[in-house]
């Protein structure tokens, strides 16, 4: 696998394919595995994404706390934001309910952590059906999705527990971004711009659930995460392009992580964790929890 | 997966899992410690339910995890869940558990943590310092200080169909124990566990079935 996206882009530019080809051919080599394997096991991983996302748009989810859940389905039935009828909208509503279903302990892809499952499937998925893309092109984006996601788990981490919310919905903001940049025809280079800007954006979000729970604030930073990388999209496939390489900008995710509090790194100890209403929240629904429901 | 967390949920469920290998099937009897942030926030992320579902062998894209508490006790099987400190908050890894397992006359206890993305690491198996990922069929063991062990083992296991990817062997001192962690392709049955415990001169051996999809 590569460890870094300079690395494949270059290899992606002087065989003239594209970095999902590149990505495969590497797993393949990797695993001792046929591509078609790998795009099958690929193909399930859609399908468990496209599930989850029908699931939780439906509005009828509770969370382990009860603090989430049913949001999907408000963002999905409203016409009183300015994205009404837009793509835009129906990846927001796609991001939280793929959330919703992970915190009521649903089955979800994994992609690259449960806590920010909801961004890749939810800019794959929501693109996709605004643009109708098939199913081949998805599976594709999925596994440029596996290559930024694999060079970012090699330079920095793929754990909030480690590098705070940046290595987790912000990782994930990066792999969707690269690979939809990718399925809408963007280059390999456009594609580790994308990534760049994506999480250039992303730099030092922390990790500071209620109650350590996967659930407040992380349904709403998969939405924003998913927000973030529709705009790093629209940007790469403008041509613009971030001074900083992705790779560095990985690196730095790292380095803040490496650095970062302990209290922001999915203790509950700080941030919106630790405010009042969020302690006051936590102590309640842990009660709650503790008593089964 | 099932939710709501790759560490706290599908980590944990792959540590059950890789802790059930060591008595071959499902323990009638397990006793889960829990550290640091798994026994602060395991509840929430159903924690419990993914270790004891993984002990029962369920994987981590199974649903009945979500009940995995109410089968366990519907089939009679004793998982008790404490919480404790088995370290300094700096000296051992925040999600981190030991599980002490127990199916007829086996009993062994396994250390592990989950490192985040579902990602585990077994530091610990009877007292024994392995570094088990899962991500690999893998077999660990034991063994005198035996001129053509390392070559019995991989004959061994070459007869059975086995092919290793990685092997590392470490030995404290000349004619001190040699230890062994092989990483195979090929998932090795609870026979070829046999053969190499019928070796004399190995003293402790355990085969430990990948848990990364």
């Amino acid at each position: 696998m590569y460890t870094s996206l300079q690395s494949a882009i270059a290899a992606a530019e002087s065989e003239s394919k594209p970095l999902s080809q590149i990505a495969l051919e590497a797993e393949s080599r990797d695993l001792g595995r046929s591509i078609a394997e790998i795009r099958d096991a690929l193909g399930r991983a859609l399908t468990v994404m496209r599930r989850a996302v029908e699931q939780g748009l439906v509005g009828d989810l509770k969370s382990a706390s009860g603090l989430v859940g049913g949001d999907a389905a408000k963002v999905s039935a409203s016409v009183a934001g300015p994205f009404a009828g837009s793509p835009f909208k129906d990846v927001l509503a796609r991001a939280l309910a793929v959330q919703e279903v992970n915190a009521a302990m649903g089955v979800i892809v994994a992609a690259p952590t449960a806590g920010g499952a909801g961004v890749l499937p939810a800019v794959l998925t929501g693109l996709a059906a605004a643009r109708g893309i098939g199913d081949e092109k998805l599976i594709d984006a999925l596994a440029t999705a596996g290559l930024i996601g694999a060079v970012v788990a090699e330079r920095a981490s793929l754990s909030g527990a480690e590098g705070g919310c940046q290595a987790e919905t912000g990782a994930a903001a990066g792999m969707a971004a690269g690979a939809a940049t990718e399925m809408l025809g963007g280059t390999p280079r456009q594609v580790g711009h994308a990534v760049a800007l994506a999480q250039q954006g992303t730099l030092g979000l922390v990790c500071d659930p209620l109650g350590g729970l996967v659930e407040l604030p992380c349904v709403f930073r998969n939405a924003t995460g998913a927000a973030l990388a529709l705009a790093a999209v629209e940007m790469a496939l403008a041509g613009v392009e971030f001074a900083i390489p992705a790779d560095e900008v990985i690196d730095t995710m790292g380095e803040i992580g490496r650095t970062m509090d302990v209290r922001y790194r999915e203790t509950a100890g700080g941030g919106l964790a630790a405010t009042p209403t969020g302690r006051r929240l936590a102590r309640e629904r842990l009660v709650q929890i503790k008593k089964g429901g | 997966m099932v939710g709501p967390s790759s560490s706290h949920t599908a980590g944990a469920c792959r540590l059950g899992l890789l802790a059930r290998n060591l008595v071959g099937g499902t323990p009638e009897r397990a006793l889960i410690e829990l550290h640091g942030s798994f026994a602060r926030t395991g509840e929430g992320h159903g924690t419990d339910k993914a270790i004891a579902g993984g002990l029962m062998g369920f994987r981590t894209d199974d649903d009945r995890i979500r009940v995995a508490l109410d089968i366990a006790e519907r089939d009679g099987l004793k998982f008790t869940f404490e919480k404790v400190k088995l370290g300094e908050e700096n000296e051992v890894h925040p999600n981190t558990v030991r599980i002490a397992v127990e199916r007829g006359d086996r009993k062994h206890l396994m250390l592990g943590s989950s490192l985040g993305a579902g990602r585990v690491l077994v530091s610990e198996i009877d007292g024994f310092p392995v570094q088990v990922h899962g991500n690999h069929h893998t077999i660990v063991l034991v063994a005198e200080d035996v001129k053509g062990s390392i070559a019995r083992v991989a004959g061994l296991l070459a007869d059975d169909g086995i092919n290793i990817a990685t092997l590392r062997v470490t030995r404290k001192h000349v004619g001190g124990d040699a230890f062994m962690v092989i990483e195979v392709d090929e998932a090795p049955t609870e026979a070829v566990r046999d053969h190499i415990r019928a070796l004399p001169w190995v003293r402790w051996t355990h085969r430990l079935d990948k848990v990364s999809s």
